[in-house]
């Protein structure tokens, strides 16, 4: 019996059942991931010593009774951009080299209270700032399906650590797709829920306005049981949205009769992969079949997503990362004269360089000056862009697309030209964007055996739409939820 | 719009930033930079006339509570992660006449 081959539904069955113990099914992962992590480094800390104290209590409490959850007993990884008490935090970044946070991000400490069991942090891009993960200032991360392509990125660690089985199921966290390309690079399935719906407490802030964390496992089944037990109403944070229904798991029914799913013909011209668009297609084809009404429809402006993207999230984090000053935690620079030059010095050792390209770039657009022409017009755009998925949303329950235009690029091609690296987020940011749900899940590989990722774009506060489209699609996958590589 | 990054430009951004960059960081810089800008100026092309620019997308409005203390003294977890401390408080280089 491989452990790690299980869903999280499943092995926590397992472990209801005491057919496994907690210890047995955390030391299959740890075990797992120091095998593997030589040639994948999908993470930047594994915590064997905490995890398996943390296996005895959580047996101990399941013993008792105490908990009821599914997810209990299950082993998970965290992104490296959450905070963990007691448990190294560094945004893949030298500036946070030593960050030990004294609290938990609301959303582990969600896991952590249902029984979950933290096994370790993910490899990312620094400060969740790229598309491939070799940006980490902690070596790049490398796809299990092939070891010479990227994971994807931002949340590349915890998407590749899923798909290796190095853990059961992970968080991520996504501005502006960095949950679902890595997932639809790896093969796996990643879930952004609405902006709001899970706390960012404790999240290391990039993009506020369009940061979200969610989950990535195996399954959609896997993903709205870690929805359900992640998502709440927190007053720590100030975005936080209280909703009506959290039972995500009551969607995953085999039934999209009736439902309108809208294709977006410009998300399907130039510059998609020609394996992706017959996948994606393929993928609309079944849902036909099972009776759902597919059609084509326009949704416009989706060429402008990206720059009014960069702009708001740029300036998002020029303010965000502007706390990393070597005052107050993490890395100072040796040498300075004086406080500014202690400042300046720090924090240009401290980060890398796409985390100061941005950094510059925020700072130059909410510039005196140049604030109205850049950073407002893309406010005014981010409004425009909304509107069209409203208007999109009157007639359709999903919106059905590709998650990127191409699958995983190989290593070392990508950093180079930055506006190229962007285009790749053409399908993923409009989404953040307008704050909406939306899900990548494998439909299929390219010639080349690398992982295909279906889009599933929900109106706010409908992913129950998205995962129940999901789940029926998932019915007809010849190969249902087996994403795992030889590695 | 002229996107063409003057050197002058780049050093009031190192400003802004807080960022001290090399010769060669500052050439790739500007050209990177020219680059975006020029490529976020398509923006241009849209008419934005009487939009409102959309901050959130939620409707939200100031949540007001009372102002009660809720949490106990927590110095010691700020000051857990400072790279130098002394007395309770952050460490930094003296800021004031000498």
């Amino acid at each position: 019996m491989n452990l790690m081959k299980m869903t999280a539904i499943e092995l926590g069955r397992k472990i209801k059942k005491r057919e496994v113990s907690v210890t047995e099914a955390v030391t299959a992962a740890l075990d797992a991931a120091e095998r593997k992590e030589p040639q994948l480094n999908s993470f930047v800390t594994i915590d064997r010593d905490g995890a398996r104290k943390q296996a005895g209590i959580v047996q101990k409490r399941l013993d008792e009774g105490e908990i009821d959850n599914p997810l209990a007993g299950v082993p998970v990884a965290v992104k490296d951009n959450m905070c963990t008490k007691g448990l190294l935090t560094t945004c893949s970044s030298k500036i946070l080299y030593n960050f030990i946070p004294t609290y938990t991000a609301q959303a582990v400490l969600s896991l952590e209270q249902a029984g979950a069991v933290v096994i370790g942090k993910t490899n990312m891009d620094e400060f969740a700032m790229g598309s491939t993960t070799e940006t980490s200032a902690f070596g790049e991360t490398k796809n299990p399906w092939n070891l010479s392509h990227v994971p994807g990125g931002s949340s590349g660690g915890s998407c590749a650590a899923v798909a290796a089985g190095e853990c059961t199921y992970a968080l991520g966290s996504d501005t502006g797709g960095s949950i679902r390309q890595p997932s639809s690079f790896c093969g796996v399935t990643g879930l952004k829920p609405t902006y709001g719906t899970v706390s960012r407490y404790g999240l290391i802030a990039y993009g506020s306005s369009l940061d979200q964390i969610g989950p990535v496992a195996k399954d959609i089944a896997d993903c709205a049981a870690i929805l359900e037990t992640i998502a709440s109403y927190d007053k720590k944070d100030s975005t936080s949205i209280r909703r009506d229904d959290y039972k995500f798991t009551e969607a995953l029914i085999d039934d999209v009769k009736g439902m309108k799913i809208g294709i977006p013909g410009d998300y399907f011209g130039e510059g998609l992969d020609e394996d992706v668009k017959n996948a994606v297609l393929k993928a609309a084809e079944r849902l036909k079949e099972k009776g759902a009404i597919v059609e084509e429809f326009d949704l416009s402006l989706v060429p402008y997503a990206i720059p009014a993207y960069y702009i708001i999230a740029c300036a998002e984090a020029s303010s965000n990362l502007a706390r990393f000053d070597g005052v107050k935690y993490g890395y100072r620079a040796k040498e300075y004269e004086g406080l500014h030059n202690m400042y300046k010095k720090s924090r240009s050792e401290g980060f890398g360089a796409e985390a100061k390209r941005r950094i510059m770039l925020g700072s130059f657009v909410l510039s005196s000056g140049y604030y109205d022409a850049y950073y407002l017009k893309a406010l005014r755009t981010k409004a425009l862009i909304k509107q069209a998925f409203d208007r999109a949303f009157e007639k359709y329950d999903v919106i059905l697309g590709p998650t990127a235009p191409a699958t995983a690029p190989k290593l070392g091609e990508s950093l180079s030209d930055p506006i190229q690296m962007y285009l790749g987020d053409i399908y993923t940011i409009s989404v953040n964007l307008a704050g909406l749900p939306a899900v990548s899940l494998p439909c299929g590989k390219d010639r080349a055996g690398l992982p295909i990722g279906l889009q599933l774009i929900g109106d706010c506060f409908q992913e129950k739409k998205i995962i129940r489209a999901a789940y029926a699609f998932e019915q007809t996958r010849n190969y249902a939820y087996s994403p795992f590589a030889e590695v | 719009m002229a996107n063409i990054i003057s050197d002058e430009t780049i050093e009031y951004i190192g400003i802004l930033a807080k960022l001290e960059l090399s010769e060669e960081e500052k050439e790739r810089a500007k050209k990177d930079m020219s680059e975006m800008l020029a490529y976020m100026d398509q923006l241009n092309e849209l008419d934005t006339d009487g939009v409102e620019p959309m901050s959130h997308i939620f409707p939200v409005s100031n949540v007001f509570r009372e102002d009660v203390v809720t949490n106990t003294d927590g110095s010691k977890d700020t000051l857990f992660n400072a790279p130098e401390k002394k007395d309770g408080g952050f460490l930094v280089p003296k800021t004031i006449g000498s």
